[in-house]
């Protein structure tokens, strides 16, 4: 099946970065479902037609003690089944057939519940809006008398379980606003439909010739399918993140002092407990080294794009990954005093500090309905002092308040956010609320973390082709060896280069490589333990020596995030000011700053000083975008006024942050930026239609002339009349030509990345 | 008009059957999975009779 060979983009170097779930993780996370069957929930990316949904569930079903496998294709995942005593090999079966694969937890597999009443609320207005508006049509073609009346009773009735069903979605939240003081769109929308159904009820008692049945139905029906789709595309994007690897450590192997092994959450390990940490795993909680030695990636936790040697003694963090050796550690403190948990603190008082943010939707509401419900009481006080008609009064004050009846102001925001967040969503893009949209419109500083956003966070060679091929070759089957960074970088530029027959490689964790072939000593790695003694001191850096002498030396960079440097130019051009915030080192922040061309930088920054300095910013009256990816970054992503970070962030990091892009470049910043720039104009076009249909539709409701005819036809045209101008939003633009040369560009990437067969 | 009396309860019944067909596959879960749902239509079974 040809379309399905997703194997193609994993380079055998990338698999085995992605070690499988051990079986003890598989248990713990998943969940028992009865009759001693337990079930797995699995991430597929990879999934995308009918023949991997079939090869997927056939080769699970194949398996030992899989009792069923289903594949969703809309969510890319499996859901696997499967006998407590026996557990299958699930991801090596899914990995076998070329699909990466990872576990999700076990609570996010939950039933979305809104939904579900959103859609059940929908069936039933939908239902209810096209019968009575059957009647209503009859009513208005000339159904007199006694007929008209049966007519009116049975839209009544018909008009109960949508008001039930379907208003209580807004009755519920116009009165949690109320209850807090707080005028939102609901009140005016609840207030309008209840006075409808109220004033049609009497009308129908005392046979009048008009009923609003229709009126409060529909606009229940059309103001529910803003909502539901509002919902969809947020509930999608919060699952495409949950849908993400999890970065963070589940469990750890601890080594009880009889010797024994149990495989505990990380909620369970308590301080001085002893746990074996395997090449590849991640630090669970804060610890010390016992035993071994290895290298740990710090990129995610303190921004340092340097792996870091760790030997017995150090204290090592919570979120680090173990690249090189084995290490028995111990642990200094539970997960929940951990490096981790002190960031979530520092969260919290971040989002305490944070100004509230008030929607649009809100802010027009709030000068709305005291203008509208002012009018319709003024409008009956006139009526009642020219006419003094009692009744006739208050009918036109009713009708007053359902022609203004916000449907169209209700939509002219959602709907708008909607088709944005949809164009997002397809240039990979997660927006997880509306407001992110609207906040990130009015942004006038971008503040970049280094590691891991601008940059990659692995590092590429620097120049090779001056180094010597032959040399660059032996490297490069050597480095095949290991899973430290520098090596994986070094295999895959040199994998073209001949290699040379290898015997007796060993890996030194915290040293290097060493290998024996045709009787030569060779090694790669630290300068000072690779060369004999006298060539030390001269050389730094990583070096490839052949029995102690000195072949080639390489030198490292952190790559730039593809898309970077136009990012940065574009940003600039829109007259924004940009700073970057790193833990690493100064010199080399100073180094891709002056590459990117941002003046502003600072190195060495802790991460409460990251969110202390976005802080900073926004006293000074600006408004933030943070743009970054690791643990360190957390506090300050909630700091800003809003948040990006991209899909390879930590776990706390991708939760934080108001958009979450997938892509690897970086030019998701600048469109994500245009769109809702776009948006927010096309919502304040949107109010200004809402507002030109009040200011025709009010004046003829206070002169009486409002009959339901005129009510449904007015309110369905500015509520089409809002929903096509937010149509107009475009997406990323996409021309043949430049989504031809990407995928050229890609393939060629990947090109490079084959190892030597 | 008393045909109105045959018709309107028949026009009610039948928009209530749509709407309780609907929420049913709602509840059996049928929306869960929509592109799965247009694919699986293409996957051959192997039931086919001996």
């Amino acid at each position: 099946m040809s379309c399905c060979a997703p194997t193609e983009i994993i380079s055998d170097l990338e698999r085995a970065e992605h070690a499988g779930p051990s079986p003890e993780e598989m248990l713990l996370a998943s969940r028992a479902v009865g009759n001693g069957l337990r079930q797995s929930d699995l991430a597929v990316p990879g999934i995308h037609c009918g023949a991997c949904i079939q090869k997927i569930e056939s080769a699970l079903s194949r398996l030992d003690g899989v009792e069923n496998a289903r594949v969703n294709l809309s969510t890319r995942r499996v859901s696997v089944r499967w006998h407590e005593e026996r557990m299958p090999p699930i991801v090596p079966a899914i990995e076998g057939l070329g699909y990466e694969t990872h576990l999700f937890d076990p609570d996010a597999g939950t039933k979305d519940q809104t939904l579900a009443e959103l859609i059940r609320a929908l069936g039933i207005s939908g239902f209810a809006s096209a019968n009575v508006m059957l009647l209503s049509v009859s009513v208005w073609s000339g159904a007199e008398g006694s007929t008209r009346d049966l007519f009116h009773w049975i839209s009544a009735l018909i008009a109960i379980p949508a008001l039930a069903f379907a208003g209580r979605i807004f009755f519920r939240s116009a009165w949690n606003g109320l209850k807090h003081g707080r005028m939102n769109m609901d009140v005016p929308i609840s207030l309008g439909i209840l006075l409808a159904y109220g004033m049609s009820i009497y009308g129908t008692i005392h046979h009048g010739q008009h009923a609003y049945f229709d009126a409060s139905v529909t606009l229940l029906f059309f103001l529910l399918i803003g909502r539901t789709l509002d919902h969809v595309m947020r509930e999608r994007a919060r699952e495409a993140v949950k849908g993400l690897a999890r970065l963070a450590a589940r469990g750890a192997m601890v080594l009880r002092p009889d010797g024994s092994r149990d495989y505990l959450p990380v909620e369970e390990i308590e301080p001085e407990m002893r746990i074996l940490l395997a090449a590849g795993e991640r630090v669970p909680v804060d610890a010390s080294v016992e035993d071994g030695a290895s290298d740990l990636d710090c990129s995610l936790v303190s921004g340092e794009s340097e792996p870091q040697r760790v030997t017995p003694g150090a204290v090592i963090r919570a979120g680090t990954l173990n690249l090189t050796g084995p290490l028995t550690i111990r642990a200094l403190a539970a997960a929940k005093d951990s490096f981790f948990a002190e960031m979530v603190r520092m969260m919290e008082a971040a989002e305490g500090g944070r100004n509230v943010y008030r929607r649009i939707a809100d802010r027009a509401s709030a000068l709305y309905s005291p203008v509208v419900h002012l009018t319709a009481f003024l409008t009956f006080l006139g009526w009642v002092t020219l006419s003094g008609d009692f009744h006739r009064a208050i009918t036109i004050a009713i009708s007053v308040l359902i022609i203004t009846c916000p449907c169209a102001l209700a939509l002219a925001v959602p709907i708008v956010q909607v088709v944005a967040a949809r164009r997002l969503f397809e240039s990979g893009i997660m927006v997880k609320d509306g407001s992110a949209m609207e906040r990130l419109a009015i942004i006038d500083t971008v503040v970049f973390d280094k590691t891991g956003t601008l940059t990659v966070g692995t590092p590429r060679l620097v120049d090779p082709g001056a180094v010597n091929p032959k040399a660059l070759g032996i490297a490069a089957a050597m480095a095949a060896h290991s899973r430290h960074p520098l090596s994986k970088a070094l295999a895959q530029t040199g994998a073209a280069a001949p290699g040379l027959a290898l015997a007796e490689v060993r890996e030194l964790p915290g040293y290097g490589i060493e290998a024996q072939a045709r009787g030569d000593l060779y090694r790669l790695g630290r300068a000072d333990w690779a060369l004999a003694d006298g060539e030390a001191s001269s050389e730094a850096g990583t070096v490839l020596a052949k029995n102690g002498k000195l072949l080639a030396q390489f030198t490292f960079e952190d790559r730039l995030r593809d898309g970077a440097g136009d990012t940065v130019r574009q940003l600039a051009a829109k007259g924004l000011k940009m700073e970057v915030l790193s833990g690493d080192r100064p010199a080399a922040v100073a180094r891709l700053s002056r590459t990117l061309g941002i003046e502003a930088f600072r190195a060495g920054v802790l991460p409460g000083d990251k969110a202390g300095r976005v802080a900073e910013l926004a006293a000074e009256g600006r408004k933030v975008l943070m743009v970054g990816d690791g643990l360190n970054d957390a506090p300050a992503l909630v700091a800003a006024h809003v948040s990006m970070a991209p899909a390879t962030a930590a776990d706390v990091g991708r939760n934080a942050a108001d958009f979450v892009f997938l892509r690897e470049s970086l030019a998701a910043v600048p469109l994500a930026l245009r769109i809702s720039r776009d948006s927010g104009r096309l919502i304040r076009q949107n109010l200004a239609i809402a507002g030109i249909y009040n200011v025709i539709a009010v004046p003829i409701a206070i002169m009486g002339y409002v009959t339901p005819l005129v009510a449904a036809l007015s309110m369905s045209l500015s509520s089409v009349l809002v929903v096509s101008n937010a149509l107009r939003l475009k997406g990323a633009e996409k021309s043949a030509a430049k989504a031809e040369r990407e995928e050229g560009g890609a393939r060629h990437a990947m090109g490079t990345m084959e190892p030597a067969k | 008009m008393t045909i109105l009396v045959y018709l309107i309860p028949i026009a009610l019944l039948l928009g209530g059957l749509g709407l309780a067909a609907f929420l049913w596959s709602l509840k059996s879960g049928q929306y869960e999975d929509l592109d799965g749902a247009a694919s699986r239509i293409l996957i051959d079974e192997d039931d086919r009779p001996a």
